[in-house]
């Protein structure tokens, strides 16, 4: 129900912050959530439903932890051997965290950086999920109205994460397929020049890698050109290396942390990692992110933070014991990478059978699909005009490019690790029939006029004082995986 | 963990350098001492007794009771497909159960005087999460919110830090129990004027820490008639609802919402916590109501900074839906909670020492005025210093909780087990009949 309105309407009544858009769900990105919300597909009930693509979930290797829980109830408080525990850890609100969480986690780094490196648990701290950690990271580095570069194409909720209540800002160091999105010197110093010729304050580079959503991760030769970039004009580089532990083949990641040990000459205080076990361990549900900075100052201030996103001491004792158990997460983690790689093959392989590319990619847990040769015009709306079918008519949810801020229209992100053998074979089946379709008859193309009207690429009814209704706000514009249950 | 060569370092944000995280307060300098050289009845007997941490102990075996009776709770035996599904579950609206299951249990607390709608209820990481955010969200770097002294000195961090809000005193005295008058509102709404400071909302908590005590109804009444002339917001914190001794003695502004028949309700946000009542801090379970859909929808949306783990979500929501377990656990809390009150505070009498009359909380507020050598603030830290440093005993400076009289001071007593709290009021005792032969 909705209550008798205050006086003044709700966009003065309430702040800047809470009245804009800054929350970022206006994007396209949110709206194909949308169509999978209202249609879920369903192997038993709906199978005409649309195939949830467009949310980065690692569902592969689940079924090791639960194992694993089984094994070890002693490390989970509401069962008969844990009970023992219960009173210390509900009552454990330090935000250092667990000592032996800390540990655990700086251990299960290293080994997901194939043990090149060792983290110090001093320096790991507590954040709310990745989110969390951006967030907090943005806060500790960034006044209102300063700006990081950030090369694109980049996760779109990076807008709402590092900008929104910060007031900080994301300018983009533009990619390009002629270079396979690699970042280039050239770019990196446009950004930087751009950025000072507009007085704007650069405070420093956001970087995600391996890359969401490319799947790539930086070469050696490119991170260098970066490291020097930033140790020469004083600024912080932010590596999010939230996929590290989801490369497929552990030679090819190169971790920043491993950079710096090569070289004492980088100032260290420039550098900070974000991580999260949100895409690692498939465990987005349990809030775990983490801030490991280089700099004292940044570990003691994002430690104070942390008091607004700490994780639940259930779940950090839970994960101790498992993340110390050195058994589990070497063979986790060599599994993981296995069961991705094969997923990842398979699906792309299906895909280059009908016709479609995806740029080579070596991690992460989508594929940046290359569709460009299906656009009417290859312009945005062009993209986005695809897009549309695809969710419509095709039934797939995949991410369109420009809502990661790509420079080039007609690359999708589609996500590949959120479901099982069967659903992936059905997705690549009504890709082939839809590629098809496209290639044989070009009065096709004037289906891709006939938009969803329901489908709406902002939400406009959100911004303003029309809300009651919508009270409880689409559950699509919260990541919402494809194996939970409606109801719970 | 500094290189040799060490360059001076790339400047962080004015947020980062500032002093607004508030740790400099010797509310937490006590915590520090009690961290370096912590009370234990056998390996530490000398130790420092920590009574300025407001954390609830002594309802804790009826959890584990409860669990052990229910072991079908623990979610990890539930099947591959429940275990999945929890693992995977991010969604900010938070599992239906869960906020079922709170808002089944904030009724139960106000004693089924009050209907809540789950679909009000945000969750976040904690309490401190949320005042956070409902602070971004009604106010503007350099708005204010005004918040009656004495209060809980995490407010300094939690509503200024990274909002960049101010807050302006609603001073309260002992002359009247330290009570909220319409004159002390008008007076800190008028010095906000005079600096051209715009007020966005008035923040209360209900009951009151560090004072003990539920605001009456007739309190509750000038406040709301002085923020709907002023049209402003209120938020009421009301950790300590399920702490109230008495339930017949807490009006939560639901109640007051419900009776004037949601006009102005849009104004009105509550603030909750499994971290008091419970005794759960380290779950990090906060939530907030609000009556004001925006408000609902952007807390919703600003969640996302800080979700209750849905593991912790699933484990809590069969034991916050057993109504049969927590109308006998929030009976017992508060018949434990007034038991342990009132003996602290006899025990203080019969050494001479007053406490203000309360009737709720984790805490005490007691008047060391007596004891001052200068009835300054510099005279109460001076007490303060000594009490920690000879006593061993740490206990919260009222200057720390902004009082406007020197000489009170918050003393917890709940996180402990009686051996401990005996220990602690003998030297109490000791120090004042030492001081009477003096």
């Amino acid at each position: 129900m909705g209550y008798q309105s205050m006086r003044g309407n709700n966009s003065q009544l309430l702040s800047r912050i809470a009245a804009g858009d800054g929350h970022g769900e206006n994007s396209s990105y949110f709206d194909g959530w949308k169509a999978y919300d209202s249609n879920p597909f369903n192997p038993s009930s709906n199978l005409d439903g649309v195939i949830q693509m467009g949310l980065a979930e690692n569902l592969l290797c689940l079924d090791m932890i639960k194992d694993w829980i089984k094994k070890h109830q002693e490390a989970s408080i509401c069962t008969e051997q844990g009970l023992t525990d219960f009173e210390a850890v509900a009552n454990f609100q330090d935000y250092h965290g667990l000592p032996a969480f800390r540990q655990a986690l700086a251990k299960f780094m290293g080994k997901a950086r194939g043990g090149k490196v060792k983290f110090d648990p001093d320096r790991i701290v507590m954040s709310g999920g990745g989110t969390g950690a951006q967030e907090t990271l943005a806060f500790c580095l960034a006044n209102p109205g300063d700006a990081f570069l950030v090369p694109t194409p980049y996760y779109p909720a990076f807008d709402r994460d590092f900008c929104w209540r910060t007031g900080a800002r994301l300018l983009p160091i533009n990619c390009y397929s002629s270079d396979n999105f690699k970042l280039t010197k050239a770019e990196l110093e446009l950004a930087y020049e751009n950025a000072q010729r507009d007085n704007i304050t650069v405070k420093g580079v956001l970087m995600t890698n391996p890359s969401n959503p490319l799947g790539t991760t930086m070469d050696r030769d490119t991170f260098k050109t970066l490291l020097s970039f930033v140790n020469q004009k004083r600024i912080h580089l932010i590596c999010d290396e939230i996929f590290s532990g989801s490369v497929f083949n552990q030679s090819e990641f190169l971790s920043v942390s491993e950079l710096l040990e090569e070289e004492p000459s980088y100032d260290r205080s420039l550098f900070h990692i974000a991580y999260s076990l949100s895409k690692d361990m498939g465990l987005p549900g349990f809030r775990v992110g983490v801030i490991y900075s280089y700099n004292d100052a940044v570990v003691r201030c994002a430690r104070r933070m942390s008091s607004f996103g700490l994780v639940s001491s259930q779940t950090q004792h839970l994960l101790s014991h498992m993340l110390s158990d050195d058994d589990f997460t070497s063979e986790y983690l060599a599994e993981n990478k296995r069961r991705l790689n094969k997923r990842h093959g398979e699906f792309t392989s299906g895909l280059e059978k009908l016709g479609i590319k995806c740029l080579p990619s070596t991690a992460g847990l989508f594929v940046w699909m290359d569709l460009r040769q299906f656009l009417k015009e290859s312009t945005e709306n062009g993209e986005l005009e695809l897009w549309h079918v695809i969710i419509n008519d095709v039934k797939l949810n995949v991410s369109p490019g420009s809502s990661f801020r790509c420079t080039e229209p007609g690359w999708f992100r589609v996500c590949f690790a959120n479901m099982d053998d069967a659903t992936m074979h059905i997705a690549l089946r009504r890709i082939g029939d839809f590629a098809d379709k496209l290639k044989e008859d070009t009065a096709q193309m004037q289906n891709k006029k006939r938009f969803n009207k329901k489908l709406r690429l902002s939400f406009c009814r959100l911004n303003d004082g029309a809300i009651a209704q919508h009270l409880m706000s689409p559950h699509l514009l919260s990541p919402r995986s494809p194996l939970v249950k409606a109801s719970n | 963990m500094v290189a040799k060569d060490y360059k001076p370092c790339v400047p962080l944000s004015a947020i980062a350098t500032s002093s607004t995280h508030g740790e400099d307060s010797p509310y937490f300098a006590g915590w520090r001492a009690y961290d370096d050289d912590p009370y234990d009845a056998i390996n530490n007997p000398s130790g420092v007794i920590q009574m300025g941490l407001a954390e609830n102990q002594v309802s804790f075996d009826l959890f584990e009771k409860y669990l052990e009776e229910h072991q079908e709770v623990s979610n990890l035996v539930n099947g591959v497909a429940s275990f999945r599904e929890n693992a995977l579950f991010q969604d900010y609206h938070g599992l239906n159960s869960f906020r079922k299951a709170m808002t089944s249990f904030m009724e139960e607390i106000r004693g089924g005087k009050v209907k809540f709608d789950s679909n009000r209820v945000v969750l976040t990481a904690g309490a401190t999460a949320a005042n956070e955010l409902l602070t971004f969200i009604i106010a503007n770097p350099g708005d204010a919110l005004l918040v009656p002294t004495p209060y809980y000195p995490g407010f300094d961090r939690d509503l200024r830090w990274r909002t960049g809000v101010n807050i302006i005193p609603v001073n309260c005295y002992s002359s009247n129990n330290f009570q909220i008058t319409k004159q002390a509102l008008e007076d800190a709404y008028a010095k906000a004027e005079k600096a051209n400071i715009p007020v966005k909302g008035l923040l209360i908590t209900n009951p009151s820490n560090p004072l003990g005590t539920a605001i009456t109804r007739p309190v509750l009444k000038e406040i709301f008639n002085f923020i709907s002339t002023k049209n402003i917001h209120l938020i009421s914190d009301e950790i300590y609802s399920g702490s109230v001794f008495s339930s017949e003695e807490f009006t939560s502004v639901a109640e007051m919402v419900q009776e004037r028949g949601y006009y102005d309700a849009q104004r009105v946000h509550i603030v909750y916590s499994l971290s008091k009542d419970l005794g759960l801090p380290g779950f990090r379970v906060g939530a907030i109501y609000s009556y004001n859909d925006a408000v609902v929808t952007t807390a919703r949306r600003m969640s996302s900074f800080t979700l209750v783990s849905s593991q912790t979500q699933k484990m809590l929501s069969p034991m916050l839906s057993d109504v049969n377990f927590t109308k006998n656990y929030i009976k017992t809390n508060r018949d434990r909670l007034k038991r342990r009150y009132e003996y602290v505070v006899e025990r203080m009498r019969e050494c001479g020492i007053e406490c203000l009359h309360g009737n709720a909380g984790l805490f005490c507020w007691m008047n060391l005025k007596p004891l001052l050598e200068e009835a300054t603030m510099e005279g109460e830290l001076k007490l303060w210093e000594m009490i920690l440093k000879d006593l061993k005993l740490d206990i919260s400076p009222g200057s720390s909780c902004h009082c406007t009289e020197p000489g009170w001071f918050r003393v917890c007593f709940a996180k402990m087990n009686i051996k401990t709290l005996d220990v602690a009021l003998a030297r109490l005792t000791s120090f004042m009949e030492k001081r009477k032969k003096t």
